[in-house]
This record gives structure tokens, sequence and C-alpha cells, in this order.
């Protein structure tokens, strides 16, 4: 038997120390010292002592590095350095410069404080920082630069102090004299250690002469990689365009000053210098001109490289990618369960769970890699126990079946029953990441229950969603364990059940128990179709209730309220009044849902939930339930009972309008007479609106399939009904009818000032009869602003999220209860004031009334 | 019985339980069994270590926050005042800015002055700030003489129980520089007390004089007394807590205000705490969203565990944080970097991200516990 990885070596990084890197440090960790502007040599050979010498890293397959051997992919890459022939500033830290400049002494470098004030200060400084933090530090800090502007004698050495100025982006100017590089690094190396400390700086990390570079690193050739196009044309990265500049100039200017050219071309050449090396460092620095490609693109150099949302932070440090993923479209599939996931066949060929080969499954793992990678259920790849990944093809079948023995890894196809994590984006919330069972399926599109939309918030109109195969054991244990579908069904939000029932499965029960009869036979195959398979005893004729309590545990209990305020009782498991609707098995506030959660635990309740889904469609299906146009039929007594409603509240809008205008309405106080009426007339409309909801809701037939949607709360309410058969009602715009616009009129067909209805966005017909033009311009009118109003708040809500995670993410329950954040700082002493979790109590709380009844009960 | 149970169960639950156990006459076996019952329960819905309550925290507000309307105007309650709401309120609250975009005041009145509304519309008169535009019919610019002449509104000044020596006081104060006189037909002459007098200068004092405050609160436009219960409250356009709380008539127990700021500066750091929670809840409410206490509670706790209010911005809590990589992360990434390699900042790597960027476990859930399994070794 092969010897197994016995020992794991676990490095982890214990701190990060932030601070300059020294001219000698420079020196030191460089392997290279960089000459020659040039890249490659006649053969396309990199040239040594240019930017992309091999000692700099490997970049080419096949290459080993001349460093340490390894390659591609192997070898870290090394540091090389220029030596500038004159100094130059970095454009990072001219702010700093400046007040070091301002704040010490142009002829002794020192500070321009007392000696005994020095101390002082740094004792006061440190005592800030460990009771408030640096952030406060930082702030005394700028006090004290500020007060030491204006000292106009060194108290050191007596030297009369000038005022400097900046002149942006980096030229400083002392009493009209321009201040060299030289001039300022020469001033900056007199300063002594305990000085700089008044400033902020931490000499042991940061000298002030460090600021000014002498020596310029040049990063490692795998920072900035070569792309070899199609052409067989090498394409450089924007940095190496960028230090190849700098090494240029560096020459050139090398040369002038040996060569002994007149100071102003040395001069030029300097400056020339520092723009390549400051748009090197940044290329967005305003009043510098970026530095382009020759096609006029900007460069991206290190600055951009580093921030924003395509930064490195954020695209690839926060963020990263991953393998064994898929994406495609989602689908609806009601008959698989909640918690499983249909995967398509093409994608389980090529998503793979690693298997340990044993003594015990050999065989079987033989089996999957003859299948290879082509046939399913098979195998990709083979991992040899020293790291060695073969791919499984017709050619390597042979001799991977014959060495292959314990201690090997199988990477095997996905299949029925392994564990996949499943998400949706925007991931808003922890129930947008869930683990879900693997159901292999046909065609091409992930299948899921619709009842778990909710908690993804997606819908079929072409969402996509993401899916992950996890690795490792323990990586499938907390999925399995935290993340299931069923761990989630309560929202840590409200402490409500997320996953429920909806729609048509709400409507199918509620059909069921209100009073659908069946025969014997038929009860039994709407049950058998369900999945029950222990039927209870029926009579001729079976009820609905008696289908629905086959489902439920004998020994349930359970007493709530349907929707319209009746009850619900349960008891030993038979349903024995009551209907149930969305109020029982719906999402947010199953009640009925929430009991079984607390009394049989999650997964059962996942598994009843998943018949009780079912039973509703399948209910459907026997009795058939459509909505059709016309359900939104009324009768012609209705219908003019309607239009007089309609009619009386024009009138009393008219009756209104003329008040108004004869001067007899009292406005309400803070409100202007204008103001009052609009309101008044809005009441009215809304009202009328609202009566003819009920009247149309009262008068349509039980049957009528809206009603029973809306009743049973699968979907809609009866005012979507009154807007589709008797009348849409008033259009408003930040909660006023529809206003004036040019020429005191909404449209060119009304009069001027017109205050009628329909003038001001009332619109008096049903969507079955049609809107006419005017109408449905006010509709369209509030049909935009909706849009608009969405298209607004999503990345403004996201911006709040984002900050609310960033300062948030690091808080947790500690072992004692106790609310801290990173640095152990308390924030709650008992989480909540009372310890529990909202996701595991009910709502949030314990309903100490109920639980008593329970005891007595008992 | 109760108290053999106290240690075990939170104080507030048993006192509830004491409660309701008085009120159903329970007897000593039910009580006993329903206390073991309710210790069963509770310790099923403790809440785990290493739960990272913060993201749940955060998520709980992000989610519905894309449910959240932008509108900002609207009608609060039976008032007919103007309060932003929605998302941007939420926002603002969050943000913990120093300028509400509308001020706000619930101002409560001492027992005999709440319920009669006599009492009360006096006591509201008192509150809303008066300023000289309100007592003038116009303001006319005499060119000739360059002085500017108001031309006084009688009746409202007799309204708002203003004497004509209480306006001049009042003009004397707050208007400084100016000649103040009283011309012959009545009107209030203005004239700015300089040595050359440009109309620039006179027409810059027409609109600083319509602009003079006279009487009242400074800073409260408007207000509005409502009933509620029955009692009278007075709301308020514009807050000024410090000037109102100095009523003898204001009940200054009750009496608040929509600004953060103003209730941390003048009430304290508590009293901002609890004004966090209000006002997110009543966001929360007025948008027909449920969201749990415990997760505003947390917000606003964190929000002033410093004892200032700090906002969850770049320069709030996250600005705060001792972690570079994890403030770098966050926003402006540059100025952490630069500003930690100056002062040789050291980042000990005890929060999330820092671990993400490295590929190291993070400490929060399964990442926390660290043990470590002795196993023998193979000979």
């Amino acid at each position: 038997m092969i010897k197994m990885e016995t020992e794991h070596i676990y490095k982890k990084v214990e701190k990060i120390v932030f601070g300059f890197l020294s001219p000698k440090q420079i020196k030191k960790m460089a392997t290279v010292k960089v000459v020659t502007p040039e890249l490659y040599d006649k053969d396309g050979y990199p040239v040594d002592g240019g930017l992309m010498d091999t000692r700099m890293g490997v970049i080419d397959p096949g290459l080993r590095c001349p460093v340490d051997g390894k390659k591609l992919k192997e070898c870290p890459g090394y540091f090389g350095y220029i030596e500038l022939a004159r100094p130059v500033i970095h454009i990072q830290y001219t702010k700093i410069i400046l007040d070091l400049l301002r704040s010490t002494c142009g002829e002794c470098g020192r500070i321009l404080m007392e000696e005994s004030e020095i101390e002082e200060t740094i004792k006061h400084l440190d005592c800030v920082e460990k009771e408030s933090g640096l952030n406060i530090k930082r702030k005394k800090i700028k006090a004290i630069i500020a007060s030491l502007k204006t000292v106009k004698k060194c108290p050191h050495c007596r030297a009369k102090q000038y005022n400097i100025k900046i002149e942006k982006p980096l030229t400083f100017i002392e009493n009209d004299k321009k201040l060299t590089p030289i001039d300022i690094r020469s001033r900056f190396e007199k300063t002594p250690d305990r000085d700089v400390e008044v400033i902020g700086l931490n000499p042991r990390v940061a000298r002030p002469e460090w600021l000014i570079l002498t020596l310029l690193p040049i990063p490692p050739v795998t920072m900035r990689p070569s792309i070899t196009l199609d052409t067989g044309e090498r394409s450089e990265d924007d940095l190496t365009h960028k230090l190849s500049d700098i090494v240029r100039i560096n020459q050139r200017l090398f040369e002038n000053i040996n060569a002994g050219a007149p100071e102003v071309i040395v001069e030029d050449l300097w400056d020339l210098l520092q723009y390549h090396v400051t748009t090197y460092f940044d290329n967005t620095v305003s009043q510098i001109p970026p530095a382009r490609h020759r096609s006029g693109q900007a460069l991206k150099t290190l600055t951009e490289r580093i921030k924003s949302k395509e930064g490195r932070f954020r695209y690839n440090l926060a963020g990263k990618r991953v393998n064994f993923a898929a994406r495609t479209v989602i689908s609806p599939d009601p008959e698989i369960a909640f918690n499983e996931v249909g995967v398509p066949r093409a994608i389980a060929n090529e998503l793979t769970v690693p298997e340990r080969v044993n003594e015990w499954n050999l065989e079987r793992l033989k089996e999957f890699i003859k299948r290879g990678p082509e046939e399913y259920p098979g195998a990709n790849y083979v991992i040899r126990p020293d790291g060695k990944k073969k791919k499984i093809s017709d050619e390597t079948k042979e001799q991977l079946l014959e060495e292959l023995q314990p201690g090997y890894l199988v990477e095997r196809h996905i299949m029925d029953g392994d564990i996949a994590i499943f998400n949706r984006q925007p991931s808003l919330h922890r129930m947008s990441i869930m683990s879900h069972k693997i159901k292999i399926l046909p065609y091409k599109s992930f299948r899921l229950n619709p009842a778990v939309c909710t908690p993804y918030a997606g819908d079929f109109d072409g969402d996509e969603m993401n899916l992950h195969i996890p690795q490792t054991e323990e990586a499938r244990a907390e999925a399995e364990i935290l993340m299931h579908v069923q761990t989630q069904i309560i929202t840590p939000k409200n402490g409500t059940n997320i996953i429920g029932c909806l729609e048509d499965a709400i409507s199918g029960n509620y059909l069921l128990t209100k009073g659908l009869e069946f025969n014997k036979d038929e009860a039994v195959e709407l049950l058998m179709s369900v999945g029950i398979k222990d039927i209870p005893k029926f009579g001729k004729i079976v009820n609905g209730k008696e289908i629905f309590s086959a489902l439920l545990p004998n020994n349930f209990e359970y007493i709530g309220k349907s929707r319209d305020d009746e009850d619900v009782i349960i008891k030993n498991g038979k349903l024995i009044k009551g209907i149930i609707d969305g109020a029982s098995i719906g999402e947010e506030n199953g009640n009925l849902i929430r009991k079984l959660h607390r009394d049989y635990g999650e997964d059962k309740t996942l598994e009843l939930m998943g018949l009780m889904f079912k039973l509703g469609i399948k209910t459907l299906l026997y009795c058939g339930f459509t909505s059709g146009l016309a359900d939104t039929d009324l009768n012609p007594e209705l219908k003019s009972k309607i239009q007089k409603m309609l009619n009386d509240a024009e009138k009393q809008v008219e009756e209104l309008i003329r008040k108004y205008k004869a001067g007899q309405i009292t406005p309400m106080s803070t409100k202007t007479l204008e103001e009052s009426l609009e309101l008044m007339i809005l009441q009215v409309l809304n009202k009328v609106r609202n009566k003819i909801g009920e009247v149309v809701a009262a008068n349509a037939p039980e049957k009528n399939s809206f009603i029973i949607m809306s009743r049973s709360g699968a979907r809609g309410n009866v005012l979507n009904l009154a807007m589709m058969s008797a009348v849409v009602g008033q259009q408003s715009l930040k909660g006023k009818r529809i206003e004036n616009g040019y020429g005191d009129r909404t449209l060119s067909v009304f009069n001027k000032n017109d205050l009628s209805p329909r003038a001001r966005g009332f619109i008096r017909s049903s969507y079955k009869k049609g809107l006419d033009p005017v109408e449905f311009f006010f509709g369209s009118m509030t049909g935009r602003d909706s849009l608009m109003d969405t298209a607004l708040r999503t990345p403004k809500s996201g911006y709040l999220y984002r900050r609310l995670s960033n300062a948030l993410q690091d808080l947790k329950i500690e072992y004692d209860y106790t609310v801290r954040d990173a640095n152990k700082a308390i924030i709650q002493f008992n989480y909540g004031d009372d310890g529990m979790d909202v996701s595991k109590s009910e709502g949030g709380t314990i309903n100490i009334k109920n639980l008593i009844k329970e005891v007595i009960l008992k | 019985m109760i108290e053999e149970f106290r240690g075990k169960i939170n104080g507030m639950l048993l006192d509830e339980f004491e409660k309701e156990a008085n009120a159903m006459k329970l007897t000593k076996a039910q009580r006993e069994k329903a206390l073991k019952l309710l210790e069963k329960r509770y310790k099923e819905y403790k809440i785990n270590p290493g739960e990272a309550i913060g993201v749940i925290t955060a998520e709980s507000f992000g989610e519905p926050g894309t449910q959240m309307t932008l509108n900002i105007f609207h009608f609060a309650g039976v008032s007919e005042l103007n309060v932003t709401l929605g998302l941007p309120r939420l926002i603002e609250i969050f943000d913990a800015r120093k300028e509400v975009s509308t001020p706000i005041m619930e101002v409560y009145l001492k027992k005999p002055y709440n319920t009669d509304i006599k009492a009360v519309k006096k006591v509201a008169a008192m509150i809303k700030e008066t300023k000289l535009r309100e007592l003038a019919h116009e303001f006319l610019i005499n060119i000739i003489k360059k002085q500017i002449e108001v031309v006084l509104n009688k009746g409202n000044m007799r309204n708002l129980g203003i004497t004509e020596k209480f306006l001049f006081d009042a003009l004397a104060v707050k208007l400084k520089k100016v000649k103040i006189r009283k011309a012959s037909n009545g009107n209030v002459v203005l004239k700015p007390d300089l040595e050359e007098v440009s109309l620039k200068d006179v027409y810059k004092l027409k609109e600083k004089a319509k602009e003079t405050f006279i009487k009242g609160i400074e800073g409260i436009s408007q207000v509005l007394p409502i009933k509620q219960g029955n009692e009278f409250v007075i709301l308020t356009t514009g807050s000024n807590l410090k000037d109102t709380l100095k009523l003898e008539q204001v009940d200054e127990t009750r009496t608040i205000s929509n600004s953060l700021f103003e209730i941390a500066s003048i009430l304290g750091i508590e009293a901002a705490r609890e004004a966090i929670v209000y006002e997110a809840k009543k966001v929360i409410t007025e948008q027909g969203l449920d969201v749990d206490t415990r997760h505003i509670l947390f917000i606003s706790d964190l929000m002033t565990a410093t004892g200032r209010v700090k906002g969850v911005t770049r320069s709030g809590i996250t600005g705060e944080k001792e972690s570079v990589l994890a403030r770098a992360t966050f926003e402006t990434p540059l100025k952490h970097i630069t500003g930690a390699a100056l002062a040789g900042e050291e980042d000990l790597l005890n929060s999330v991200v820092e671990n993400v960027l490295l590929n190291q476990p993070v400490p929060l859930g399964t990442g926390l516990p660290g043990l470590v399994a002795s196993m023998k070794k193979n000979e």
C-alpha cells in the first residue's frame, strides 16, 4: 500500500507589516540590475540585464527559472532594480513630503520644536494612539504640522525658515527657488529618527529620504507577462512598456551627465525621467498628461491596477474564480423535491467529485474509469498520490486501470445524491446560496422546485443560476449540515418561513380542504401520485380534508386561523375543521409549517411541505383549474350598478370643484386650498374604486378562479380582479393625481385647468374593455415612473448593502455569547439582550402564552 | 420556583412567564413543567457561538432595501408634514448624516397644557420661528436715500403677539452694522451703517432683513398640533431640541427630534442609540416590511459603541477598523496602503476579508474553533 500523506504542513500568515523598501533592501532582494531598455535579442531570447531577464521569473512554458530552478506557475518571480541617474519624487507621497519640508529646518533638518517639546509630543501621540486609535492620532498630527508651518526660526540652529509652496503636481518652491529632489533628499537625511515620529512616520520602516527614489525596484516578469499574439508577435504588458521608457531615459541621463552635457539638457532629461516614474506609479494624476499606447489608449499602470471595482483588491483578491462550477438557465420542475436540483447530463459529464480509492471501492471506481469521460457516469481524471493529474482517455485508460490502487484519487462524474451548492445572484441573503442534492436529468437547464424560487428570488423568465461542487469532505459536510435547503426554511430576517407552498399548490390545497369529494379509487390514486404509500382506511366517499390528513403525522396537533379568520383545527393528525390556505402553508406566515418545524424538525418539515405541494398540484390536475376571459365577466345588472357608482363619484368630484370655485371649501391646516381640494378628490375616487372592488368580489361566483386564487392567498387580490373587470382607477404620481404639465393642462385634448377625474388620470375603463388613448397615456405614465424607481433604487440599495456588510462582516458571537468585533471590543453583552437566534426561535421570541397553554392541555 | 431558573433562562422571559403564569393561575406542578419546557426551548433557540451575526444583520437590511420605494416624500400618517421616508431615509440614518434632509420634532407637552387645544396652539405659536418677512407687507428700496423701508403688517404682528418695541429690540440684536429707526409713517427704516453705501449693500441688506429672526425658536419653520390618543402633540418642521427643551410647557422626557446628531449632543449617546432604533423601525414598518428588532438594535449598538455616533461609511465604522487590508478592500485602497506604509502599521489578520485575500480560513463559524487532533504517527 502506498504511504498516504500523514503530515500536512499547515502554513498560516500571522501578520503583515507595511513599510517602505529602503534602497538597501531593494538591492538585496533584487536578482538583476536592469541596464538596458532592450527586451529581446535577435533570436528572440531575453537580453541579460534587460527588462525580461529570465532571472526575474519565467513566463514561457517549458523554461526553468535560473534562480530557483522551478517551472512556470511554480516560480513566483524575482525583483530587479534600476539605479536612477538622479533621484525623483514618488508621486503618492508629495503631500507628506510637503509636510516634512514645512515642519523641518531648511538648514539642520531638525523638526521645528524645542527638544523637550519633541519628547512630550511623541509621548502624547503614543497615548492618543493607544486610547483612541490611529485616526485620531492622524488628526492630531495634522494640527501639529499646521502649527509648525508658521515657525519662523529654527529652535535648534537659529536659521531663518522660509515659506515652502508646492506647485502641483511635483514642484516644491522655497523662497522663489525650486527645490530639486537632491536638495530635498539631503535635507531629509539630516533629520534624526526621533524627530520624524512627530510627523507620524515610523523611522524603522519609513525614513523620510526614502520618499525620494534613488533606486527603483522592477517587479518580476510574472507580474507583467507578455502575450504572444496569433501572428507570433509578442505584445508586452503596459508595465513593461513604462519600465522600458524609464530605463531608456535613465540611460540617456547617465550618458549625458558623464559626458558633461550642459545643465539645461540634463535638467530636461531629469524632468522626463520624473515624468516616466510618476506615470509608472499613477497614470491618472491631474495636470500630468497620461502616458499612452501608440493607439492612443492610456496605459494601465500600478495605481489603476489596484483601485476600484476592477482593481486587484476587489476583483482578484476579495473575489476569486473557481473551478467545478456550472451555470445555465433555470426551469421549474414540481416533481423533484425542494432540496434537489436537476442537473443536465451535459454538465454532469464535466463536473466531478474526487473519490479516494480504497480496498472496498476499488472495483467500483475502476468501472467509472472504464466508462471514461464521454460515457455517463464515468470519470475524467485520476490523481496519483504524488499529486500528478492524469486525464482519462482511450489511450491512457488501460494503463490507469492497471496502476489504480488505494491512495489514488478518481475524479468521477457527479451522480444522483451528490451535494452541490446552488446560487443565484444577487446574493442578498444567506438563502441565496443553498446546497441541494443532485439529480441528473435530461435536457439543458437546471431544474428546481418552484417553492425554492422565493429564497433565491428567481423566476423562470430566463434567469440563470450557478452550481458548485464541493471537493473535500469538510466542504461537503459543511454544505450538508449548514447550507442544505431544509436548514434555511426560516429566515433570520424576521423568523418567518421563507420556504412554503405557493401559487397552484395553495389553490389546490384550498380547494381540496374546502369541500372536494372523491370516490375511494380516486382518493387512493391521488395519494399514490403524491407518493403516499401508507394509505388510511377510507369510506366510499372521501372528502378533501381526509386526503389532506393522510399526509400529516398521527400525533400532530394544531390550532390556527385561516386567512378569513376561521379556526383551523388539527387533532391527532386529522384535519377536523377549517380550510388550509396561504395562512397555514404559504410562505412568510405559514403557521402550520412553523408548528411542524418546531415539533418535527427541519427534515420532516421539508418532506411534508413537499408532499403538500404535490398534493395541491395533483388536486388541481384532477379537478382542473384555469382562468380565462370569462372569469372577468360581469352580469349586466352589476355592470350598470358599477357605472352608477362611478357616475356618483364623478358627480361628487364635480360638486367639490364647484364648491372650490365658489370659495366654499375650508382648507386643512398647513395646506393650501388647492392641496385640500386635491386630497378630497383623491379620497372620493379611491373610495369608489375600493367599493367597486368589494362589489365585484361579493358578486363573483364561488368558482371564479381569480376569487379562488385571491381568497386562498395563492396570487393576486380582489382589486386586481376589479381592475380587469370593472375599473382600473386613479393613476397617481408621488401620491398625487397626474399634475398639469405645460400650459395648465395634462394633455392638449382638455381645457385649461380642468380638474375633472378624467383630465387628471382617472381610468374609468377596465382592462377587459380596453383603455382609450388618454387613459392609456396616463397608465403608461405611472408605469414609466415605477420603472424609473426600480432602476434608480437598485444601485442605491446595493451600495447601502455593500457598506453594511463591509462594516459588520467581522462581528461574531463569542463563546461567552457576547458580540465582539475583530479586536474583541464588546458591542453587545448578550446578543439582542436575550441571546436568542431569530432563525431558530418563534419569530424572535418564545410565545409564553402558547407554551403555558401547551402544558395545561397536556 | 422561578428563582431556581434564573441564570438558566433570560430574565425578561422569566418575568413575562411569571406574569402569564399568575394570570392563568397555574398550579405548582404545571409551573414546574412549564418552566422546564421553557428552559428546554430557550436552550434550543440560543444562538450558536461563532455565528457571523454581523453579516446576518447586514443581509437583513440589504435584502429588504431592494424592496423599498424611493419615494422621498410621503405623508407621515395623519399629519400633512413632508418627511423623507423609504430607502433615502434609511441611508440617511445609517450614514449618520449631520444634516437631516427633513428635520422634524415631536414636541410633547406637560400635563395641564397637553389636553387643551388652546394652550397647545399657544405653545405652538411660541415655538414657531417668525421672520421679519412675515411681519411686513413689503420691503421698499429707496434708491436716493440708499435705505430700506419696511412696511409693517400690523394685523400679522397682532396675531403673533409682537409689539413694536419687541420688534425693534429683536432687530437691534440681530442686525449688526445697521441703523434702525422708525419713520414718521410707521415704517421701519433700515440703512447699512457704512461710510460709503453702495446700492449692492442695500440690496444685500434687504435680502438679509427678510430672513431676520424675530421670535420663536430658530429653525422651526412650521408647527402642526395633532391629536395623539387623548393628548395633543406638536409636530414641527425644522429641529432645535436645545431651545425647545428649555420651554417650561414642554415635556422634556418625551420630546424628540429625528436628527441623530442633535440628540447625541443634547441628550447623550444612549438617547442617540434609542433614536436610531426608533427611526429605523419607523422607516421599515412604514414600508410594510418586517425586520426583527434585534437587527436594528445591533446596528445602533455598533454605531454608538464608541460613545460617538459613527456612520456606516468609509469614514465611520469601516474607516476606523484596525486592519489595513479590511479598509483598503472597502474603498480608497491607495490612501490606506500609503498611509500604513508611512506609519509602519501592522495587520494582524484577525477579521474576515484579510484572510479571504490571503486564501486562509476566516475566524468565523466553522473557521473559528482551533481543534487539532493528535494522530499517531506511522512507524
